[in-house]
């Protein structure tokens, strides 16, 4: 039996982790290595890193960041943001990242997804879907640019053409429940999680332990990904693992 | 020296830093007299069994690990590394592997038996459930390890399972006979248990050199 994943993310900017975090005990609180090896030994089972870098020279730095936390961390992370080609994929992936995620470049480019898939497998090539309801569609749709741009794509239809496309899992954040600690979106969740045949990570809306439940259980996730809850220490990956162990679910 | 075989698939960065905290010197190369010299030989891979079958025959390091093999160097595959090992993998159409161990390499169904389906790639932490003894386990504990992958190992021979996981079917998790090993999850990123495995195997291949 497949455990279900307890995901971290860091948001990166020029190299630091943002987001105002508080890891008082910690020397450097920005530093996305340090932080990295404490949630590992929290017991995160993955972590995504998220590279909100707008220059050149950041994109750059984020390639020794991911060489730094491949020298320290013995669990698997992804890398997304401002990804637009292979070769930027190969960098990342040379540099130790073990996945990518690629969002508003794969929508602009569809085959990106299926060149990436064709030269490093699909378990490399995550796809990261923004969504947000649309009242008039009665549906979600895939938004772009961090959220400000809205396509024409429907949620479920991108996923799964993503995931023909070779994408072999879905990372799916849910604007409406983003930052409001209310819950991941139940209902979105599901929807993606049972039309398509790989993982999908919940993302945005996590409050408390039991969110983590409802995503499993009722969202059908394979994973769930959160940041605030877990660098504010609303909770820790170590309290949501074994409220989620008590409830019957598989953990590692 | 470990020498980790570089044919242009996926992740050494991973491996080659894993071994590096454990102190142990590694190369990372392409280059049969340099790979010549390492004293234990480590496979990775992710991608496709075609395409990577493809580049070990173009670049003749097919024929130079199956000589290594056969002189008694100890090879250690992991993930495509380890499919690499065996017979044959149906992966874009039917492509033979290195035949080291006894073998073929499918999909997995995605179908339970009973009609149920599930996700393909397996995809996270699995729990391991030991076959046998063997010196790759020594002192490691039937816990939980990191997979990905679509693939899985089919007709094996039973004396080659030494563990093995269950999604859905029984997936060899990690096979080996005599000098040649392989493990279809990551060692390098699962935690403690995986550093264990690839301690052990450093450990053998440097009880070859004493």
């Amino acid at each position: 039996m497949l455990t279900k994943r307890i995901i971290p993310c860091l948001d990166v900017k020029e190299g630091r982790v943002v987001k105002g975090v508080q890891f008082v005990e910690l020397r450097d609180a920005g530093d996305p290595v340090e932080l990295a090896a404490f949630y590992d030994e929290e017991g995160a089972d993955e972590l995504v890193f998220l590279d909100i870098s707008a220059s050149h020279e950041g994109r750059e730095t984020m390639v020794d960041v991911v060489e730094q936390v491949a020298a320290k961390l013995a669990i698997p992370f992804t890398v997304g943001g401002g990804i637009n080609s292979i070769d930027d994929m190969k960098r990342l992936l040379r540099a130790g990242a073990d996945k990518v995620s690629l969002n508003t470049a794969a929508l602009l480019n569809p085959y990106l997804i299926q060149a990436g898939a064709d030269y490093f497998g699909s378990q490399c090539i995550v796809v990261a879907i923004d969504a947000k309801y649309d009242e008039s569609l009665g549906s979600w749709r895939v938004y772009t640019h961090g959220g400000r741009r809205e396509t024409d794509w429907e949620v479920v239809k991108w996923a799964q053409e993503s995931v023909k496309l070779g994408a072999g899992e879905i990372l799916l954040t849910s604007m409406d429940s983003d930052g409001e600690k209310k819950g991941f979106n139940l209902a979105l969740t599901k929807a993606v999680s049972s039309a398509v045949s790989v993982p999908v990570i919940a993302s945005g809306g996590a409050g408390e332990a039991s969110h983590f439940l409802s995503a499993f259980e009722e969202g059908a996730a394979d994973a769930a990904l959160a940041a605030s809850i877990f660098h504010y220490k609303e909770t820790s990956v170590k309290e949501v693992k074994s409220y989620l162990k008590e409830k019957g679910v598989q953990v590692r | 020296m470990i020498g980790i075989i570089d044919y242009g698939m996926g992740n050494l960065y991973s491996v080659s830093k894993a071994l590096e905290r454990m102190n142990v010197e590694c190369v990372i190369s392409n280059d049969r007299d340099v790979l010549f010299e390492a004293e234990g030989l480590i496979l990775p891979g992710v991608g496709s069994f075609r395409d990577a079958m493809s580049i070990l025959q173009e670049t003749g390091l097919d024929s130079f690990i199956k000589e290594e093999v056969a002189r008694g160097k100890k090879m250690l595959g992991i993930c495509l590394g380890m499919q690499l090992l065996f017979e044959e993998s149906e992966e874009n159409g039917v492509t033979e592997g290195l035949s080291l161990l006894k073998g073929k390499v499918e999909r997995f169904p995605g179908v339970t038996e009973v009609g149920a389906s599930y996700k393909v790639p397996h995809m996270g932490w699995n729990k391991l459930e030991f076959q046998q003894a063997s010196p790759l386990l020594e002192g490691v504990p039937e816990d939980f390890v990191y997979f990905v992958h679509s693939y899985y190992v089919k007709d094996f021979a039973e004396a080659e399972l030494l563990a093995s996981s269950t999604y859905d079917v029984q997936v060899p998790a990690v096979v080996g006979r005599g000098n040649v090993f392989g493990t279809q999850f990551h060692p390098e990123k699962s935690s403690n248990v995986g550093l264990g495995i690839l301690k052990n195997f450093v450990n053998l291949v440097k009880e070859e050199e004493r």
